[in-house]
């Protein structure tokens, strides 16, 4: 558990535009500069918010993201709540 | 001159995010009481306002997390890159000369670092810009958020030192807080609101009695505020610097469409008194 790694990775990308282009271009290379297992990996590959919720990652690391990404607020609580459709 | 007026708000992003989105019975109360309080802000007539706001990750990250955090510099931008807000960037005039000073007063009782690059997020911008504010500002950032933030007392000690600092300024100088009150930002949970939580803090808040939560239990202050609830932390520094002042809370309304209970609070301060 690499908790504090993957906040890294996220506070990097929500305050530094040039983080969150690779971000958006060349995750897997971004991704492997950090510290992270493989369930870190695969969460942040996926934007799984729900499981990157899950491990700990704080929530207002998370919610800024999913706007940036243009994931709409109602979305995101509903991934986060297990119940988008 | 010395300090002219104390002022407490919420931030939430909807308020100006999704301002459409509550039904206007909750919304109005909200929107009519800070434009009641940029009026009480106008005729205190300040040279400059002093704000004391959350950190949402906008400067800090927990390779160094600062309890207190005054910004230095001559000018600030804001808001940062948070695309829920709604509200035009733009430049903020800084006051260097008052906040060293004020930095070096409130290091006298409250450990507290200094910053001459600090980005203003929506926790300093969404009230600049409700309240219209051209005012030179000095922010205050208050961990609220993750790592160890201070105890709640010692949030009241900076307002204390604040206010014995901002006494012996040659300027007019107000003091807003923002933040809170309950919310679970950006959780599961959200949209849920500790009512009365809200409602008893308020209540010693304007009331001069704000004692009774300095040694708030931080699990007792989650379960019923949420994580959110932290930012009372910036209401506490307020009540400090008034010293004990009665005032009146503008509003106080749930809206859960904006994931917070929203509240806009005056503290009476010299000529502003009542």
């Amino acid at each position: 558990m690499s908790l504090y790694e993957v906040q890294k990775l996220l506070f990097h990308v929500n305050r530094e535009p040039k983080v969150l282009n690779r971000f958006l271009g060349e995750r897997e290379t971004l991704i492997a500069e950090y510290r992270l297992t493989q369930e870190e990996q695969c969460a942040l590959l996926e934007t799984d918010f729900r499981s990157l919720y899950e491990m700990g990652v704080h929530s207002l690391l998370l919610g800024p993201l999913a706007a940036t990404l243009g994931v709409s607020f109602p979305d995101y609580l509903a991934i986060l709540r297990g119940n988008q459709t | 001159m010395s300090l002219v007026g104390a002022f407490a708000a919420s931030h939430a992003p909807g308020i100006t995010g999704r301002p459409s989105l509550p039904p206007a019975v909750e919304s109005e109360p909200i929107f009519r009481a800070y434009e009641a309080l940029r009026n009480r802000l106008e005729a205190a007539r300040p040279d400059v306002l002093v704000v004391v706001s959350p950190e949402h990750w906008a400067n800090f990250f927990l390779d160094n997390m600062p309890s207190f955090c005054i910004g230095i510099a001559e000018e600030f931008l804001g808001p940062t890159d948070e695309k829920f807000v709604n509200i035009p960037r733009r430049g903020i005039r800084g006051h260097a000369r008052l906040a060293r000073v004020l930095a070096e007063g409130i290091a006298e009782e409250v450990d507290l670092s200094t910053s001459q690059e600090m980005a203003l997020d929506h926790g300093v911008m969404l009230p600049l810009h409700l309240l219209q504010s051209e005012l030179p500002a000095i922010p205050i950032i208050v961990n609220c958020l993750a790592g160890m933030p201070a105890p709640l007392h010692r949030c009241h000690a900076l307002g204390v030192a604040i206010r014995r600092t901002v006494d012996r300024w040659r300027e007019r100088v107000a003091l807003l807080g923002t933040g809170g009150l309950s919310h679970w930002p950006a959780m599961p949970e959200s949209g849920q609101i500790g009512i009365d939580f809200d409602r008893r803090f308020l209540d010693a808040f304007v009331n001069g009695r704000i004692e009774s939560f300095l040694r708030y239990p931080k699990e007792k202050l989650e379960a019923e505020a949420g994580p959110g609830g932290h930012e009372i932390r910036t209401w506490i520094t307020i009540a400090g610097a008034a010293n004990g002042a009665q005032g009146s809370l503008l509003a106080y309304q749930p809206v859960p469409a904006w994931s917070t209970g929203c509240a806009v609070a005056v503290l009476p301060i010299g000529e502003t008194a009542r």
